[in-house]
C-alpha cells in the first residue's frame, strides 16, 4: 500500500483529497476475517484443552488412559487426517490451474477420508462407552470426550461444507467467489489438522506415556 | 393438555402452564402493561404502514449506519428493562428492615439482581457499544460498508434473539437465580433444576455469536477497509480503541462459549466438568469464566475512552494530547486486561505469591489509564472548551471515574479484598466505572454523533437535564453502598435485621429516583430534538466544528457515505482538509458498488431463536427443527451469488448536487 499511497498523494504537487477512480478493497478481506474467526476457534479448543489439563487426572475411580487408548489405531486414524490434508492441497493446485474435474476429484478423495476419520473416531467412542467408560462417569473422560468430539463435529461441518462447495463448483465452475470459498474451506481444513496433532500429541501420546 | 404424560413430554417438554407466574402479581402486572403497549405499538405501526418501510430500510438493510442505530435503540430498550430491575431491588433494600420483608421474596429477588446483571452487561452496554462502533468506524476511515455487511446484519439479529430469549424469561418459567455469571455447583443442575440457567446460557450463547462475528467484521474493516494515506498511526483514536475492543472480543468471547458449553453438557449431558463429584472442578469454571470476563470489562469501557478523546479534542478545538501515547496505553490495556482475571477471586485459596502476580499485574492497569486521564486534561489545558452536553458527560466521566478508579486499585490490594470482597463496596466500585466511565461515555457518544445519524441536534435543555440527574443520581446511588461495603455488608442480601444501615439504603434509592429522572430526560431529549427539529436542524454535516472524517459527509450520510474515495493526509483528517482549503467535488461521479439487503440474517436468527427456546424448555423436535432450519437456511444462502448492485450515477449526481443546493444557502 505505501507506493501506492505516495502516488496517490503526490505531497509536491497540490493535496488530493478524493480518488477519482473506484476504489475496491475488500478482496482479500474475506480471508483475513476468515483467519481471524479461525483463531477464534482456536480459542475454544483452547478452552478445552486447558479444561483437559486440569482435570486429565481427575478419574473418580473410572478407567485411566492407559485402560482405555488404543494407539496403533488412533494412528491409522491420524493418518486419515493427514492424508486429506494432503489431498486438499491436490485440490487447490487443481483449482490454481483452473481444472474443475480434478479439483472435484481430489475434494470428494479428501472428503471420503473425512469420513473414514470420523468413523473410526465413532467406532472408538462406541468401544469406550461398552467398556463402561463413558462421558458421565469421570471429569477426565467428560473432557477427554468434549475435547475429541468438539474436533469431530468440527470436521462433521467441514465435510458437509465441503459437499456444499463441490455442488457449487459443478454448477458454476471456478469462478471468484468459490476459489475465495475453497480457500476458507482450506484453511479450515488445515486448521483442524493442526488442532488434531495437538489432541494427537496432548492426550493420546503424552496419556499413553503416562 | 395431554392426558398421556409422555405424550405431553414429547411435545411440550418441561413447558407446562406452570411455567406461567400467574400467581407473581408483579409478574402478571408488567405483563399486562408490557402487552398493552406492545399491542398498541403494533397496532400504530399496521395503522400506519410503516412495517413494509421498517422491513425494507431497516431490518434487512446491511447498511452499517442503519445497523450500528439498531443496535442502540435495543440498548435504550434492555436500558429500560435492566433501570426496572435496578429499582425494584433499591426500593426492596429500603424497605425490608427488621420486620418488613419488602415485596419481593429471595426467590424473586435472586432472579431481579441475576436478570439486572446479564442484561445490563450483555443486552444494554454491549449493543450500544457495537451500535456505535459500527456507526462511526466505517465514516471515520472513509469506506462505505464494513468488511462482511450481511454478516453485520445477522450478528444484529442474534443479538436482538439473546435479549428476546431473557425477556421471555420474565413471563414464561423463570430466570436464573445464580448472579449474573452463573457459578456452579449452584448454577449445576442438583441446584438450579429449572429452566432459569437454560435461558441465561442460551441467550447468552446466540448473542455471544452475534458478538463474535461483529468483532470479526470490524477487524477485518478497520485492517483492511481505510481510505489510502491512513495509517494505522493516523487514524481516529476511536478507531484505535475500537480495534482493540474487537481483538479482545474476539480473543475473549470463545472462551465465553467454550465455557458455557462445558456448563451445558454438565446440564444436559451429564457430564463432570464443574461438579463436585467425580473429579470435577468448580474453580476451573471460576478461572474460565473470568478469563473472559475481565477483558470484558474492557471491551466495554475502551470505545468510551474513544468517545472521550473525538468529544474532548472537538469541543476544546485543539488536536488530542498525546495521541501517541493514548494509543499505546489503549494497546498496553488490551494485553494486560488478560493478566488480572485472578484478581476476582483473591479469597478462594490460590496462595499469597499467585495472589500477588494478580495485584500487581491489576495495579498496573491503573497506570495507562491514568495516563489516559492526563491526556485528556492536557487537551482541555489552554483549549477554548464549549461546554456542550457531550463534553459535559466528558468532564462527569473523569471526576466519576477517577473516583471508581481509585477503589479499584484499592480491591487489587489482596488484604484488603479479603476485607472487602463480596461487599456492597465491591457493587460500588464496578457501578462507578460502568456507569461513570461506559454509561456517560455511551451517553456523550449518542449526543455527539445524533446529528450526524439523523441530521438534527437532540434537545440540548433536557440533554443537560439528562446529565445533571445522572451524575448527581449516581453520587447518591453509589456513595451510601461503598459506606455499607466498608461495614461489611454483604451483597445479593433482600433483606437487613440491623435498622441502622437503612438510612444508607433510603439515600441510595433516593439517587435511582434521581437516575430514573435522569432516563426520563434522555427520552425526552430525543422527543423534544424530533419535535424541534426543524430548528436543530443541522444542515452543514458537520455541527460540532469536528475533526474527523464522519464530519465531512452530509448528515445523515447517503447510503454510500463518500462519493468519493477520501484521501487522508493528517491525523484529524477533515480539519486538515478545512485548514487546507479542500474543495468538495461536484461532478465525475461514477456509479457505486454497493451490497444488497437481505433477510437472510434476520430469517437465521429466528431459527437460533426457537431451537434456543426447544434447547430450554427440552422441547427436543423444536431445537432439533430449529437446528436443521438453521443449517439449511445458511447453506442455501451461500447459494445466492448476487449479493450486490450498483448505485447508478444519477442517482449519485442527484444527492450530491441537492447537499450542493443545501450547502449554497449555509455560506
Amino acid at each position: 500500500m505505501s507506493v501506492q499511497t505516495a502516488d496517490i498523494i503526490g505531497r509536491e504537487q497540490e493535496p488530493r483529497f478524493y480518488l477519482d477512480e473506484e476504489h475496491e478493497h475488500t478482496e482479500g478481506g474475506t480471508l483475513l476475517g476468515f483467519w481471524i474467526y479461525l483463531m477464534s476457534d482456536c480459542l475454544v479448543f483452547a478452552v478445552l484443552f486447558a479444561a483437559y489439563g486440569v482435570l486429565g487426572e481427575s478419574y473418580g475411580g473410572g478407567p485411566t488412559q492407559a485402560d482405555l487408548f488404543d494407539l496403533p489405531m488412533v494412528a491409522l486414524n491420524t493418518a486419515m487426517l493427514l492424508f486429506s490434508s494432503i489431498t486438499y492441497g491436490f485440490a487447490m493446485l487443481s483449482m490454481e490451474k483452473n481444472r474443475v474435474g480434478p479439483t472435484l476429484g481430489w475434494l470428494a478423495i479428501t472428503g471420503l477420508f473425512g469420513l473414514a476419520f470420523l468413523g473410526l473416531e465413532l467406532n472408538e467412542f462406541r468401544d469406550f462407552i461398552e467398556q463402561g467408560a463413558t462421558p458421565q462417569r469421570s471429569a477426565f473422560l467428560s473432557s477427554f470426550f468434549t475435547l475429541v468430539g468438539t474436533h469431530g463435529l468440527h470436521v462433521t461441518f467441514g465435510t458437509i461444507w465441503l459437499v456444499t462447495l463441490m455442488v457449487q463448483v459443478a454448477l458454476r465452475g471456478l469462478i471468484v467467489e468459490n476459489k475465495r470459498r475453497l480457500m476458507c474451506l482450506s484453511m479450515f481444513w488445515h486448521f483442524l489438522d493442526v488442532v488434531w496433532i495437538g489432541v494427537f500429541s496432548f492426550v493420546y501420546l503424552v496419556g499413553y506415556l503416562r | 393438555m395431554f392426558s398421556n404424560p409422555e405424550t405431553q413430554r414429547l411435545v411440550f417438554g418441561r413447558l407446562t402452564l406452570d411455567a406461567l407466574p400467574l400467581d407473581q402479581p408483579i409478574v402478571v402486572g408488567t405483563f399486562v402493561v408490557v402487552a398493552i403497549l406492545g399491542l398498541a405499538l403494533v397496532g400504530a405501526l399496521t395503522y400506519y404502514r410503516v412495517w413494509p418501510y421498517l422491513w425494507r430500510e431497516w431490518f434487512t438493510s446491511v447498511d452499517h449506519k442503519r445497523i450500528g442505530v439498531m443496535y442502540c435503540v435495543l440498548a435504550i430498550v434492555m436500558l429500560l428493562r435492566g433501570f426496572a430491575d435496578a429499582i425494584m431491588m433499591r426500593s426492596q433494600q429500603a424497605i425490608a428492615f427488621g420486620g418488613s420483608e419488602g415485596y419481593l421474596p429471595p426467590h424473586h429477588y435472586d432472579q431481579i439482581f441475576t436478570a439486572h446483571g446479564v442484561i445490563m452487561i450483555f443486552f444494554m452496554a454491549m449493543p450500544f457499544v457495537t451500535g456505535l462502533m459500527n456507526f462511526v468506524v466505517p465514516l471515520q476511515i472513509g469506506a462505505r460498508d464494513v468488511a462482511f455487511p450481511f454478516l453485520n446484519n445477522f450478528s444484529f439479529w442474534m443479538t436482538v434473539c439473546g435479549a428476546v430469549l431473557v425477556m421471555i424469561s420474565l413471563f414464561v418459567g423463570e430466570f436464573a437465580r445464580t448472579g449474573w455469571l452463573a457459578y456452579p455447583p449452584l448454577s449445576e443442575l442438583d441446584y438450579s433444576p429449572d429452566v432459569g440457567v437454560d435461558y441465561y446460557i442460551w441467550s447468552l450463547q446466540i448473542a455471544g455469536v452475534g458478538t463474535l462475528l461483529s468483532g470479526v467484521n470490524l477487524i477485518a474493516t478497520i485492517v483492511k477497509m481505510r481510505a489510502p494515506g491512513m495509517s494505522l498511526m493516523k487514524m481516529p483514536v476511536f478507531c484505535w480503541t475500537s480495534l482493540c475492543t474487537n481483538i479482545l472480543i474476539v480473543a475473549a468471547f470463545p472462551v465465553l462459549t467454550g465455557t458455557l458449553v462445558l456448563l451445558s453438557l454438565d446440564r444436559y449431558v451429564g457430564t463432570n466438568f464443574f461438579t463436585n463429584g467425580f473429579g470435577g472442578s468448580p474453580m476451573m469454571y471460576w478461572n474460565l469464566i473470568w478469563i473472559w470476563g475481565h477483558p470484558e470489562v474492557y471491551i466495554l469501557i475502551l470505545p468510551a475512552f474513544g468517545v472521550f478523546s473525538e468529544v474532548t479534542s472537538t469541543f476544546c478545538g485543539k488536536p488530542l494530547f498525546g495521541y501517541t501515547s493514548m494509543v499505546y496505553a489503549t494497546v498496553v490495556i488490551t494485553l494486560l486486561s488478560y493478566l488480572v482475571w485472578l484478581h476476582h477471586f483473591f479469597t478462594m485459596g490460590s496462595g499469597a505469591s499467585v495472589n500477588s502476580f494478580f495485584g500487581i499485574t491489576t495495579m498496573i492497569i491503573s497506570i495507562p489509564t491514568g495516563a489516559k486521564i492526563f491526556n485528556w486534561l492536557f487537551t482541555m489545558y489552554r483549549g477554548r472548551i464549549r461546554f456542550e452536553v457531550p463534553m459535559l458527560w466528558t468532564v462527569g466521566f473523569m471526576i466519576t471515574f477517577v473516583i471508581g478508579g481509585m477503589t479499584g486499585v484499592l480491591l487489587a490490594v489482596p488484604p484488603a479484598d479479603f476485607v472487602l470482597h463480596n461487599s456492597l463496596f465491591l457493587v460500588a466500585h464496578f457501578h462507578n466505572v460502568i456507569i461513570g466511565g461506559v454509561l456517560f461515555g455511551m451517553m456523550a457518544g449518542v449526543y455527539y454523533w445524533f446529528p450526524k445519524a439523523f441530521g438534527f441536534k437532540l434537545d440540548p435543555f433536557w440533554g443537560k437535564m439528562s446529565f445533571w440527574f445522572w451524575f448527581t443520581g449516581f453520587y447518591f446511588a453509589f456513595m451510601p453502598l461503598y459506606v455499607l461495603g466498608l461495614m461489611g455488608v454483604t451483597r445479593r442480601v433482600n433483606h437487613f435485621d440491623d435498622s441502622s444501615l437503612q438510612v444508607w439504603f433510603v439515600t441510595a434509592a433516593f439517587g435511582a429516583l434521581l437516575i430514573a429522572i435522569g432516563i426520563f430526560s434522555s427520552i425526552m431529549q430525543i422527543v423534544v430534538g424530533f419535535l424541534h427539529r426543524d430548528r436543530l436542524r443541522d444542515l452543514t454535516g458537520d455541527p460540532w466544528h469536528g475533526r474527523t472524517l464522519e464530519w465531512s459527509t452530509s448528515s445523515p450520510p447517503p447510503e454510500y457515505n463518500f462519493a468519493f474515495t477520501p484521501v487522508i493526509h493528517e491525523l484529524d483528517a477533515w480539519s486538515d482538509m478545512k485548514s487546507r482549503g479542500y474543495a468538495r467535488p461536484v461532478e465525475g461521479f461514477r456509479p457505486i458498488h454497493m451490497p444488497k439487503n437481505t433477510a437472510a440474517g434476520l430469517i437465521l436468527a429466528l431459527f437460533a431463536g426457537i431451537c434456543g427456546f426447544g434447547l430450554i424448555w427440552h422441547i427436543w423436535w423444536m431445537a432439533a427443527f430449529g437446528f436443521a432450519a438453521l443449517i439449511v437456511t445458511a447453506i442455501g444462502h451461500t447459494f445466492n451469488y448476487r449479493r450486490d448492485f450498483y448505485i447508478p450515477a444519477e442517482h449519485v449526481i442527484r444527492t450530491e448536487s441537492e447537499r450542493s443546493q443545501l450547502l449554497a444557502t449555509q455560506v
